[in-house]
């Protein structure tokens, strides 16, 4: 119990501080040319490393056929220029089907 | 604040309701599968409204269901650390009044960056971000209330909802995708931290998809820039 309280009270005020420290951080100096032209780039990185792991693996390791098949349907939707909605569908329903015919 | 909200028009609107329909799915997911990992109720919310980052917060109830609150804490703030870099990013989309900047920084999820990210205009770009922020920090918290109450009736994994995640923030970055050096360093950064995931503890593999920086080169950074040498 309190165990819990604390995981989640340090979750919270650290996650909040992330946030708020680089919002803060980028009034109070102007950063370099050089890394202003970097941000926007790691910002594509960090969000890419999360989805592709998010998509191939679980808890460390591979994540069966049935999720990467539906993200891989999704990104070749995203590329042919489908709405977000069809993409976030048709990724779900993929490898929900792919799951009912027992594809792991 | 009126003025902006005038100016939204109708392909952000629908693309934000989009990002809401996916994150309502996404929320119903967490707060079936946190309940029943056997989290009390309130904790389960109070992650939602107050850590409020969903890759975290799956990380964070399988650790502590695993009997670990010392890994959940360690991994959901690597995990989290991204947000740093992503307040520079935003900060002119923010704004430099403090209300806006506290409010502002607790909105900041992954599609309401990559969203505003993907926006030609500093105007749409505010737009996006608030108005993506607004819509997934309402729909994750009524999700998760509705997943808590279904609970083990919503198995996400049958709906394939594991899925939407990945596939909608991949689809959201797809136009930032565009730039040929975005794509290279997405390329490297996604491809290490790939890579690293078995072996390393949960949460410090994205961060070392920063890695990728080494190959951003000497090209432009925006579609339509100018080349300009590192």
């Amino acid at each position: 119990m309190i165990a819990l309280i604390v995981v989640v009270a340090v979750l919270a005020v650290g996650t909040y501080l992330f946030r708020l420290t680089g919002v803060v951080l980028a009034g109070r100096f102007t950063l370099p040319a050089s890394l202003q032209r970097l941000l926007p780039l790691a910002t594509v990185a960090l969000l890419g490393a999360l989805a592709v792991t998010a998509a191939l693996t679980e808890a460390g390791r591979a994540a069966g056929v049935a999720r990467p098949a539906g993200v891989l349907v999704g990104v070749i939707l995203a590329w042919r220029r489908a709405p977000f909605a069809v993409v976030v569908v048709a990724a779900a329903a993929t490898a929900a089907g792919l799951r009912l015919l027992g594809v792991p | 604040m009126r003025r902006g909200w005038r100016t939204i028009d109708r392909g952000l609107l629908r693309d934000a309701a989009a990002i809401g329909v996916a994150i309502f799915a996404i929320g119903v997911s967490f707060g079936a599968i946190a309940a029943a990992a056997g989290l009390p109720t309130w904790a389960v919310v109070a992650m939602s409204v107050l850590v409020f980052a969903g890759g975290a917060q799956f990380l964070a109830v399988g650790l502590v269901a695993a009997g670990s609150p010392v890994g959940a804490v360690v991994g959901g703030l690597l995990l989290n650390a991204r947000h740093l870099p992503f307040g520079f990013t935003v900060a002119e989309v923010v704004g430099s009044r403090w209300p806006a900047r506290l409010l502002g920084s607790h909105l900041m999820v992954d599609e309401a960056v990559a969203f505003a990210l993907a926006q030609p205009s500093p105007q749409r770009r505010r737009t996006a971000y608030w108005l993506a922020g607004a819509t997934v920090f309402v729909v994750w918290n009524v999700g998760t209330g509705v997943g808590i109450a279904l609970g083990a009736a919503a198995d996400p994994a049958v709906l394939g909802l594991d899925a939407a995640f990945p596939a909608g923030l991949l689809a959201l970055l797809a136009p930032s995708l565009g730039d040929p050096a975005a794509r290279r360093v997405a390329v490297v950064g996604a491809g290490v931290a790939l890579l690293t995931t078995p072996v390393l503890p949960a949460g410090v593999p994205v961060l070392l998809a920063l890695s990728g920086l080494v190959v951003a080169g000497r090209v432009r950074s925006r579609p339509g820039g100018r080349e300009e040498p590192e």
